[in-house]
């Protein structure tokens, strides 16, 4: 039977015929479907890393920004309590210093009326004591009318004097 | 649902066309008795099944009563006397044109033979456009029309268009599963060198082997089904799996890792992996040619039990018309799935051949 027994000239067809089949697809068929699937196959994958690495960036970038308010928020606070305590501060030197004043002027206010009373009393004093002499000298006249009573007071006097000086 | 009842209806009328055709024999018997005899001796299923699946100079479509539609094709011979080339128009029925004649019997059955001085039918040097070679020129131009139609839109669209729709993705869909699960995993390495050629054998092997079963011109020549057309792409893996064998390949054929006694002093394991050599083509050779062969010969005998149970009468004719499109409809769709199953079989084994004789040094454990 011929099924079993290969025909040479179908087989020189059949040669004939896959070698051109395999020259043409093996250059122009295949190569150029599986470039084509390959790239397209990189290409996802690199924008798939490339999605990837954008929202990596824009998680950090959140992050980051997230940072950047609480430092902010700190800062906002940090600058606000040294407000208040440079302005606690502020007044409380001003008070400080406002009493110092107070208390210097009075104490001087003190001492001027300390000094005008003295004056004052000094001056009192002599005209006290010149009113005195005054009033003695009048008074004197008065008694010492007579030489006796000059000689008795001169005599007095000398006493007192000498008495005076012996102590 | 609606896809059911469509499928339904048209099983439905196909088998009441051939109950109708049965009546129509059955209501007309009375004339047809007379020469029942001569038609019940025209069908010969031998021939019939033989017939088609096998080469022919020419290329058959039907006959209606004594006229026979068919294709010539050219006959290129050379023979004792030179170049012949004509029309296999001039050989029917078994004429004799410039001394060459289609031999009846005999060892060149069926096949253009002449004869030399002494009598004898000898086989000249036959290379004419038969049947397979034109269906092999057919498919093959399909092929590469399907496939440069894909290549096309590949390079008239760009990366960023993205993945292709429709018949071109089917296309691409098929290369890459090819390419990534049959020849990657089995050939191992360098599996870039041998893709091209496990490429081409199977859409080669899948596009041949549909066409065979379109039952009609410019379908239905058996050519994966022709022990030629195998033998010369499991050639091609002998080669390719024998010539670029690496050393290691050679050692596991002449040396295997095996206990000494089956190799020294009689050399058994040795020959074993020596004959393996050539039983695996021969296999891969055999496996298709039988199973696309016997695909077509069973679908031939189930349409041919349509003609042999005429004069069994109408009732059993139409019966078996019945049984017979019913069964043949399933032998067709199993045998699309046999189409790409070969393929895929002879893709991968060549691919396995390939891989094995690409081994490594692997290190004695």
């Amino acid at each position: 039977m011929g099924l079993l027994t290969p025909d040479p000239g179908l087989v020189i067809w059949m040669i004939i015929i896959f070698g051109v089949v395999f020259f043409v697809l093996a250059k122009y068929g295949f190569p150029v479907i599986i470039k084509m699937v390959e790239d397209r196959k990189a290409y996802i994958d690199n924008s798939l890393k490339a999605a990837h690495e954008a929202n990596e960036q824009l998680a950090n970038v959140k992050k980051e920004s997230d940072k950047i308010l609480i430092k902010a928020r700190e800062e906002q606070a940090r600058i606000l309590k040294e407000a208040s305590e440079t302005r606690d501060h502020i007044i409380k030197e001003a008070q400080e210093k406002a009493i110092a004043e107070g208390q210097r002027l009075m104490e001087e206010v003190k001492k001027q009326i300390e000094t005008e009373k003295e004056s004052a009393i000094r001056d009192i004093r002599r005209q006290v004591a010149v009113l005195s002499v005054d009033i003695a000298e009048k008074i004197m006249r008065n008694k010492l009318s007579d030489s006796k009573e000059q000689e008795e007071l001169i005599n007095r006097m000398l006493d007192e004097m000498i008495e005076s000086s012996k102590k | 649902m609606k896809k059911l009842r469509y499928i339904g209806v048209v099983l439905l009328l196909v088998c009441m066309t051939g109950l109708a055709m049965a009546q129509s024999v059955d209501s007309t018997e009375d004339g047809i008795v007379a020469n029942a005899e001569s038609t019940e001796s025209d069908v010969d299923v031998n021939e019939l099944v033989f017939g088609h699946i096998g080469d022919a100079y020419e290329w058959h479509i039907a006959t209606f009563g004594n006229t026979i539609v068919s294709i010539p094709l050219p006959v290129i011979v050379h023979s004792s006397t030179g170049w012949h080339v004509f029309s296999s128009s001039h050989l029917e029925e078994g004429a004799s044109y410039e001394g060459l004649y289609i031999a009846h019997g005999g060892t060149y059955d069926g096949k253009i033979v002449e004869k030399n001085a002494a009598g004898e039918e000898i086989r000249p040097l036959d290379i004419s456009i038969t049947k397979n070679v034109l269906g092999l020129f057919i498919n093959s131009a399909i092929l590469l029309i399907v496939m440069m139609s894909c290549v096309r839109w590949y390079k008239k669209h760009s990366i960023e268009d993205g993945a292709p729709k429709g018949g071109v993705g089917m296309i691409e869909a098929t290369v890459m599963s090819i390419y990534n699960d049959v020849i990657k995993a089995c050939v191992g390495e360098d599996y870039k060198r041998y893709a091209p050629f496990l490429l081409t054998a199977f859409f080669f092997v899948l596009m041949n082997n549909l066409m065979g079963l379109i039952p009609i011109f410019p379908g239905g020549a058996n050519v994966t089904g022709n022990i030629a057309i195998t033998m010369v792409l499991a050639l091609i893996t002998f080669f390719l799996t024998n010539f670029y064998g690496t050393k290691a390949y050679w050692k596991d054929i002449f040396w295997p890792q095996v206990p000494m006694w089956l190799k020294v002093p009689v050399p058994m394991m040795p020959v074993i992996e020596f004959f393996g050599i050539f039983t695996k083509p021969f296999a891969l050779m055999i496996r298709l040619f039988a199973n696309i062969m016997a695909g077509h010969a069973a679908i031939l005998s189930l349409v041919a039990i349509i003609f042999i149970t005429v004069k069994a009468g109408a009732v059993i004719n139409g019966s078996m018309t019945v049984v017979a499109v019913a069964f043949g409809i399933f032998m067709e769709a199993l045998e699309i799935l046999v189409a790409f199953i070969q393929a895929y079989v002879f893709t991968m084994l060549s691919a396995v051949f390939i891989g094995l004789s690409r081994v490594k040094e692997h290190k004695a454990d």
